[in-house]
């Protein structure tokens, strides 16, 4: 039994229904958070170009989001990143931490269905996306830049 | 002063993932995906550059800067390999970010398990 | 004419009920039989956890209906995991013929209201009736991995990590069955995922309107009518369109779902999952009842028939609810 116009009557009544929740509080939280992750990304890299003068930038900035990845990857295995994620928001889910999390927590969700077809293979269902549209999305941009350098 | 610049644009973009999460019920695979693609289109138009410049890890911390790596890498690709580069440049540019997230997912996969919520 | 009479008065003679910890610390954790220390009763999965809680409660309410295991004639049981896993597979432990069933969060109310009919006319002589879910299982399959950093929207619930069953006999003591009304599956259009209660509240409507009628009830009749899990926000949704129908339902009206945890246990519209009604009702109900506290209660839980599949393939989420009608022994 289908009736698109009483679906969509309900449907308009339920959205009003929803209760509403402030924004500002997430919002700041989501900004301060994030911010703060920023800030300790930059600090690694400084403190990394202090204590190793001969360091590359390139170097630095690899070995940087190598050590926040590790962070980020064992918060979530030890229970800790996903309350950060609950109070935070965007503010942990857009930094790269965030990839981190998304591929870590279904990696250790999943353990139990066996190395292959649990772990290996439901690693990738949040990050896979991420990594597909990025790679796609490159290599189109790189194929403009290779035909407008023709040109 | 450095500082401040990093925390306060890393703080907005993280801020403006929250935004939609909270008008369009977003889920955050969707997010992450937004944002990358974000940086890839910065990179494309050499916007992202001149940010990074004073943002610095402001705009590196975010996924933005992840997409914006895989296009970096793959113009660069292209500048040094040709239309090869197109397909090697993007992945070489980002691949010690890869590489770390699912080595360490991978390993401590193997230690621990989901808590109790 | 969806109501079924049962004159032979089916009883619920024995019930069980176990919660997972956080249950336990909410409303009505004083009065489950079984508070778990923690959420997987040592086992390595969250899944053996379900079944395992399953094979607890089933044990539970043969025990309390003083009877043995071998008592038990049939076995009616379902759960929220694909293929009813937890319920098939608690069934293992069990030596009786078993019938698995689906109903999503509405189990417990299918479960015992085909158990009653069945004791009513005399097919089997005791039935045992259950249902569970758990928190963790639930979230794998429907959500996200746990240590995801996500945040629960607004209109979310919290699936309770609970299992609840009841032997059903005409011999012994406890809540009579009266009455029994089959729900129709209703579909309003929501897709949200996130808001089971908007998507499973017209269900209720539809089977609470239609058993008042084909009974010639007012909800003043009952001395508590209880939804399943339909959470705040379904609830108050359901309280509207009672109200378009013509039935006010006062303060003898409640859900399980709404109830189930407090305020800052933060889990948003609250409980839901099949484990939510079932833990209410072999719990603070039967034990309610049984002191004659309530006299006659309407019992309707819902359940959301969808799967992770349809939805991502744009369905909409059909929602069901089944009332019976349980009477204080004379």
């Amino acid at each position: 039994m289908k009736n698109e116009k009483l679906n969509q009557a309900y449907k308009a009544y339920v959205e009003a229904r929803i209760p509403k929740t402030k924004p500002w509080p997430s919002l700041f939280n989501s900004f301060w958070v994030g911010g703060l992750i920023c800030l300790l990304g930059q600090g690694i890299n400084d403190l990394l170009l202090y204590v190793f003068p001969n360091m590359s930038q390139q170097s630095a900035w690899a070995w940087t989001l190598v050590a926040l990845i590790f962070l980020a990857s064992f918060l979530t295995a030890i229970g800790v990143y996903d309350k950060i994620g609950k109070f935070a928001g965007g503010g942990s889910i857009v930094p790269i931490t965030g990839f981190s999390n998304s591929i870590t927590s279904p990696a250790i969700e999943y353990k139990h269905e066996g190395i292959i077809y649990g772990t290996c293979v439901k690693m990738f269902t949040i990050a896979g996306p991420v990594i597909v549209t990025g790679i796609v999305s490159s290599v189109f941009v790189g194929i403009i830049y290779y035909i407008v350098g023709l040109i | 002063m450095e500082y401040l610049w990093v925390f306060l644009i890393g703080g907005a973009i993280c801020m403006l993932g929250q935004i939609l999460i909270i008008t369009t019920k977003i889920t955050s695979a969707r997010i992450l995906v937004l944002f990358v693609l974000i940086g890839v289109i910065l990179q494309a138009f050499n916007i992202f550059d001149p940010i990074s410049q004073f943002a610095q890890a402001g705009i590196n911390v975010p996924i933005v800067g992840f997409g914006a790596s895989l296009a970096k890498g793959a113009m660069s690709g292209v500048e040094s390999r040709g239309l090869l580069g197109t397909l090697t440049g993007g992945l070489e540019a980002t691949s010690a970010g890869i590489a770390a997230a699912v080595g360490f997912a991978f390993l401590f996969s193997l230690i621990f398990s989901s808590k109790t919520k | 004419m969806q109501t079924i009479e049962l004159r032979n008065r089916p009883k619920i003679i024995g019930s069980y009920s176990i919660v997972g910890p956080k249950e336990g610390k909410g409303p009505f954790g004083k009065y489950f039989d079984y508070v778990m220390k923690d959420d997987r009763l040592g086992e390595k999965t969250y899944e053996q956890t379900e079944c395992k809680m399953l094979e607890l409660a089933i044990t539970g309410a043969v025990q309390n209906a003083g009877l043995m295991i071998n008592d038990i004639n049939l076995l009616l049981a379902g759960d929220l995991l694909n293929q009813i896993i937890s319920s098939s597979y608690a069934a293992r432990a069990f030596n009786m013929p078993y019938l698995g069933l689906f109903g999503a969060c509405s189990t417990m109310a299918e479960s015992l209201a085909i158990g009653a009919i069945l004791v009513n006319g005399k097919y089997f002589k005791n039935v045992a009736c259950a249902t569970g879910s758990h928190f963790s299982t639930a979230e794998r399959q429907f959500r996200f991995p746990l240590e995801l950093g996500c945040q629960r929207v607004p209109t979310s619930q919290w699936t309770v990590t609970g299992s609840g069953a009841s032997i059903v006999s005409l011999d012994g003591d406890g809540p009579v069955i009266s009455m029994v009304t089959f729900g129709k599956v209703i579909d309003l259009g929501i897709n949200d995922i996130n808001n089971m209660g908007a998507a499973m509240a017209p269900a209720a409507a539809d089977t609470l309107s239609s058993h008042f009628e084909g009974t010639k009830t007012k909800p003043e009749d009952y001395d508590l009518i209880l939804t399943g899990d339909l959470g705040k926000l379904g609830a108050e949704i359901l309280v509207d369109l009672m109200e378009a129908k013509g039935f006010k339902l006062g303060k003898n009206y409640s859900d399980c779902g709404h109830s189930y945890f407090t305020r800052n246990q933060d889990t948003m519209c609250g409980g839901s999952g099949c484990g939510a009604s079932a833990t209410v009702l072999n719990s603070y109900v039967v034990k309610k009842m049984k002191q004659k506290i309530f006299k006659k209660v309407l019992f309707l839980p819902t359940g959301a028939l969808m799967s992770t599949t349809a939805n991502q393939q744009g369905e909409t989420i059909p929602g069901v609810c089944h009332a019976l009608v349980f009477e204080a022994e004379e």
